[in-house]
C-alpha cells in the first residue's frame, strides 16, 4: 500500500464518517432555526439505527430501513414538539429526557437483536467520469447513494431556508415569533413541521449509521454520542445548512485520524487519545466560538429555546 | 370610508371601549386624542381586526363588516402601525415585507419587493433601502418600513398609534409631509396621540376621547388647544413651561469626562454640572447612552474613564451606596424591574433602599408606606400590594416616594413622565418643581423633549454617548435642539 492510497482511503472514509453527522445537523439546523433546540437528537439517532436494522433484517430492503429509520426518528420528535411547543415545557429538560428515553427504548427493542449483523445494505455508487478524477473521484465520487444524498438534503436546506417564503417565515419563526404571529403566520404548526422534520433527518443520521458505518447492531456502542456532536455542528455552522458538511467533514477525519496512524503504524499517539480527539474538537470549537466576543451566538436565532405565548397587549 | 358605530369593549376590570363612534372620511386626517389609558389602541385594535368588540362593529364605505383578524382587515384595506414595531429585525427590509405576503411566489424573488419599496418611498417621501437590514436603521427608518409595509399590502385606511413618542422633530416634520400626501391621494390616515400641538397641527378632524367614551367630536378649525386639553382630562390643566425662580446655587453634581457602559447603552466623556435649586435636562432620542449616564453616575456600573463628585464628596467607582451616602437618589426609567421589585409590596419595596436592622419592623414600615399612600394620594388596595399590580402612575408615585424620602440633595429622574396619565404628570412636575425651590439638583433625562424643554433651566443634548450640546432651558429653540438630538451639529 502507498502513502497516497492511505491518505485517499482514509479521506473517503472520513466522508462516510461525517455522512450521519451531515444528516443529524442540518436536522438541528432547521428545528432550532424555528426556535426550538433539540437535545433528543442522540436518542432519535439511535431509535433510528434499531429501527432501520430491523426493517431492513425483516424484509431485505436497505431503502424501506432507511425511511423506517427516519420515521422513527421524527416520531420521537413529535413527543418532543408536544412537551416543548404545546406544553411549553423547558426544551433543554426535555430533550435531555428524550435522549435518555430514546437510548433506553432502543436498547430494549435491540435486546434480541444484540450483536447480531445486518444481512443487506447499500453497495458504493461510482459516478461516471467524476470517479476516475485522480485524488478527489475516489474520495467524493465512488460513495454510497446516502452521502450524495446528504449533499442533496443540505443543498435543499440551503435554498429553502434562504430563497423561499416558507423558509422566510420559519427564519421569522425563530428570529420573533411575536413578529410572525402578527404577519399571520402559525408559530405552532411552523415549530411543530420543522421539529419533525428535524427528527426526521436525525433518525436518517442513525440509520446511516447501522447501514454503513456499524453495521451491527451494540447498544451501547452504535452511535457512540456522535448524536451530541452534531449537536456542536449546528454551532458550529452558524445555524448554515452548507457549512455542516464542512464541518461534519472536518469530525470525519478526526474520527477516522485513529485509524489510519494505526494503518500507518505510528503509534506515538496512543490509540485512546485519538479516539477521544472528535469529542475533545468539540469542547475546543465550543470554547472556542463562545469565548470569542464576535462568534459568540453568531447566526443563533433570537428566540431560540424561548416557548411562544401570544401576548394580548 | 371607515366608521365605528356604538363599539364597546371590556377587559377584566375595565371598560376599555364604551358605546365609541365614529366616521374617518377618505382623504381625511382624523386624530384620536386621549391621555394614557383613555382606550385609542384598544379602540385601533378593533378597527383593525386584532380584538373583536363586545358590541357594535365596524363600517367600510358603509357596508357592516365583522374583521377576523389583522390579515383579514388588511385584505380589506385597513393597516396599522402599531407602538412598537412589528419588525424582524435580523431581516432586511425587502424579507420583512415579503413575510407572510401571500402574493410572493414560493421562491422568493424579492427584487420586485425591493422596486416596490423604491417606488413607494419616492411616492410619499418615504426614503429607505430595502435592503439595508433592520437592526441597521434609525427608529424613524424603522416606522418609515412599517408604514411602506402596510401601503404594499394595498392598505386604503392607515392607522398610527402614537408614532410622533419615538421621533426627533425634524422626524416627526418628515412624517407628517408624508401622512399628508398620502390624504392627498385620498387615502385615510387615522392618528392616534396625546400630544395636542401635533394633532392640532396634523388633522382635519379630532375625536376625543376620555375614560373609554368619546367626549368630543370636532374639526381643528374649530376647537383650540385649550378646549381640546380640557375634553382630554375633564378639567383645566396646566402643563406650561415652570422654570428657576430663584438664583442657582454651588454645583451639587460634577460630572467630568465620565466614560461608561451598561446593557448595550455606552457614554463616552460626559461632562455635566447641576446647580443647587436647577433641573438640567438631557435631551436626546432614546439609546443614545442615557442609561449609562444615569447609571454610571449613581454608580450602578463601574466608570471606565472620569470623575463624580455628589456635595463635594468624590464617589467615583465607589459604587451605589456611596453615591446615596452622600446624598444621591435615582428614579430610573425602568420602574418596575431597576427602581423598584414588583412582586415585593409596597411596604417592603420603600424598605429596599434604608439601612435596615436584622430583624425587620413590617408595622412600622406598613405604617410609614401608608403614610406615603396618603401623601402621594397612591390608588392601591393597601400597602401590601405588590407593586406590579399599580397602574404606571402609581408605580412612580410608590418610587418617588421611596427616593424623596431620603431627603436627596441631588436627583436624577430618567423618563419619569413616560406612560402617566396628565394628572399624574401634573403631580410630578411639580413635585420636581418643588424640589428645585428647595435647592435641591434635579439631572432630568428625558426622551421627551417638551418636557425637558417645560421644566429644566438649562439643557444637554446627548447623542451617541456624547454631550453634543449646551444651551439654556429658556427660549431654546426646538429646530436646533432636534438637529443635535440627531447629531447634526456633532
Ligand atoms: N389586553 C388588555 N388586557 C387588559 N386590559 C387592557 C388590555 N389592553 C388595554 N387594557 C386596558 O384598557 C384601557 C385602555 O387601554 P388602551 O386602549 O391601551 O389606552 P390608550 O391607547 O388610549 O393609552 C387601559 O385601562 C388598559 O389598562
Ligand atoms: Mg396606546
Amino acid at each position: 500500500m502507498t502513502q497516497e492510497s492511505v491518505l485517499v482511503l482514509t479521506l473517503a472514509a472520513a466522508i462516510g464518517t461525517g455522512t450521519p453527522l451531515i444528516f443529524a445537523a442540518i436536522g438541528g439546523v432547521i428545528s432550532e432555526r424555528a426556535g426550538v433546540i433539540n437535545l433528543g437528537m442522540e436518542g432519535m439517532m439511535l431509535i433510528g439505527a434499531v429501527t432501520t436494522f430491523l426493517v431492513d433484517n425483516k424484509t431485505g430492503s436497505p431503502v424501506a430501513g432507511f425511511i423506517a429509520g427516519g420515521v422513527a426518528g421524527a416520531l420521537l420528535a413529535l413527543i418532543h414538539a408536544t412537551l416543548a411547543i404545546s406544553l411549553r415545557a423547558n426544551q433543554i429538560v426535555c430533550g435531555l429526557a428524550l435522549t435518555i428515553f430514546g437510548t433506553g427504548l432502543a436498547s430494549f427493542i435491540g435486546k434480541p437483536i444484540e450483536g447480531q449483523g445486518l444481512t443487506k445494505s447499500f453497495g458504493s455508487l461510482h459516478i461516471p467520469a467524476l470517479s476516475s478524477i485522480p485524488g478527489v473521484g475516489p474520495i467524493l465520487f465512488k460513495q454510497d447513494v446516502l452521502v450524495y444524498l446528504s449533499w442533496f438534503v443540505a443543498l435543499i436546506a440551503s435554498l429553502y431556508l434562504n430563497r423561499t417564503r416558507t423558509g422566510l417565515s420559519l427564519r421569522a419563526v425563530g428570529e420573533n415569533p411575536a413578529t410572525a404571529d402578527a404577519m399571520g403566520l402559525s408559530v405552532v404548526r411552523m415549530r411543530y413541521a420543522h421539529v419533525v422534520a428535524g427528527g426526521l433527518l436525525a433518525g436518517f443520521g442513525g440509520s446511516y449509521v447501522i447501514l454503513r458505518i456499524v453495521p451491527a447492531w451494540s447498544q451501547a456502542g452504535t452511535t457512540n454520542g456522535i448524536g451530541w456532536i452534531a449537536l456542536a455542528l449546528v454551532v458550529f455552522a452558524s445555524w448554515r445548512p452548507l457549512r455542516v458538511i464542512l464541518g461534519a467533514y472536518l469530525f470525519g477525519v478526526a474520527l477516522q485520524a485513529n485509524f489510519a496512524l494505526q494503518a500507518k503504524g505510528i503509534t506515538v499517539i496512543p490509540a485512546e487519545f485519538l479516539a477521544m480527539l472528535p469529542y475533545l474538537l468539540t469542547v475546543v470549537i465550543l470554547v472556542v466560538l463562545t469565548a470569542n466576543r464576535r462568534t459568540r451566538g453568531a447566526g443563533a436565532p433570537a428566540a431560540l429555546g424561548l416557548p411562544f405565548v401570544r401576548d394580548e397587549r | 370610508m371607515i366608521a365605528a358605530r356604538h363599539i364597546s369593549k371590556s377587559f377584566p376590570g375595565v371598560l376599555a371601549n364604551q358605546d365609541v363612534s365614529f366616521d374617518v372620511a377618505p382623504g381625511e386626517v382624523h386624530s384620536l386624542l386621549g391621555e394614557n389609558g383613555a382606550g385609542k389602541s384598544t379602540l385601533a385594535a378593533i378597527l383593525t381586526g386584532l380584538y373583536q368588540p363586545d358590541a357594535g362593529h365596524v363600517e367600510i364605505d358603509g357596508v357592516r363588516v365583522s374583521l377576523k383578524s389583522p390579515r383579514h382587515g388588511l385584505a380589506l384595506g385597513i393597516g396599522m402601525v402599531h407602538q412598537h414595531f412589528r419588525l424582524v429585525s435580523q431581516f432586511t427590509v425587502a424579507e420583512n415585507i415579503s413575510l407572510g405576503d401571500r402574493k410572493q411566489n414560493w421562491i422568493l424573488s424579492t427584487k420586485k419587493v425591493e422596486e416596490a419599496v423604491r417606488e413607494i418611498g419616492e411616492r410619499y417621501g418615504l426614503p429607505v433601502d430595502p435592503r439595508a437590514r433592520i437592526n441597521e436603521l434609525t427608529v424613524g427608518e424603522q416606522q418609515r418600513v412599517e408604514i411602506i409595509k402596510t401601503l404594499y399590502r394595498g392598505a386604503q385606511v392607515l392607522l398610527l398609534d402614537e408614532p410622533t413618542s419615538v421621533l426627533t422633530p425634524q422626524e416627526v416634520t418628515t412624517l407628517f409631509d408624508s401622512v399628508r400626501t398620502l390624504a392627498s391621494e385620498g387615502k385615510s390616515v387615522i392618528f392616534i396621540s396625546h400630544k395636542l400641538g401635533e394633532v392640532m397641527d396634523i388633522s382635519d378632524r379630532v375625536t376625543v376621547m376620555r375614560d373609554g367614551k368619546v367626549v368630543g367630536n370636532t374639526s381643528v378649525t374649530d376647537t383650540s388647544r385649550e378646549a381640546l386639553a380640557r375634553m382630554m382630562v375633564g378639567r383645566d390643566v396646566d402643563l406650561s413651561a415652570i422654570r428657576a425662580t430663584k438664583p442657582t446655587g454651588t454645583p451639587l453634581l460634577e460630572v467630568r469626562g465620565l466614560t461608561a457602559k451598561s446593557a448595550r447603552s455606552q457614554v463616552s466623556d460626559a461632562s455635566i454640572v447641576v446647580k443647587a435649586g436647577e433641573i438640567v435636562g438631557i435631551a436626546g432620542v432614546s439609546g443614545n447612552g442615557q442609561r449609562a449616564l444615569a447609571e454610571g453616575i449613581a454608580g450602578l456600573t463601574p466608570p471606565v474613564g472620569g470623575h463624580i463628585t455628589i456635595c463635594g464628596i468624590d464617589v467615583t467607582g465607589k459604587g451605589s451606596v456611596a453615591a446615596r451616602k452622600a446624598g444621591l437618589s435615582y428614579v430610573p426609567e425602568d420602574r418596575n424591574g431597576t427602581g423598584l421589585a414588583p412582586s415585593l409590596s409596597i411596604s417592603e419595596n420603600m424598605l429596599l433602599t434604608e439601612d435596615l436592622p436584622f430583624l425587620v419592623n413590617h408595622k412600622s414600615a406598613v405604617a410609614k408606606a401608608e403614610e406615603a399612600i396618603g401623601a402621594y394620594s397612591i390608588k392601591t388596595p393597601g400597602a401590601s400590594t405588590p407593586t406590579r399590580m399599580l397602574s404606571g402612575g402609581n408605580v412612580q408615585k410608590v418610587l418617588l416616594a421611596r427616593e424623596l424620602g431620603h431627603d436627596p440633595q441631588v436627583l436624577i429622574v430618567a423618563s419619569p413622565t413616560w406612560g402617566l396619565d396628565v394628572g399624574a404628570v401634573e403631580f410630578v412636575r411639580s413635585k420636581l418643581n418643588e424640589l428645585r425651590n428647595q435647592g435641591r439638583a434635579i439631572l432630568l433625562i428625558s426622551e421627551d423633549l417638551d418636557e425637558v424643554r417645560a421644566l429644566s433651566d438649562r439643557i444637554y443634548v446627548i447623542f451617541e454617548g456624547k454631550i453634543v450640546m449646551e444651551c439654556a432651558g429658556e427660549g431654546a429653540d426646538v429646530t436646533t435642539l432636534g438637529l443635535a438630538m440627531a447629531g447634526a451639529s456633532a
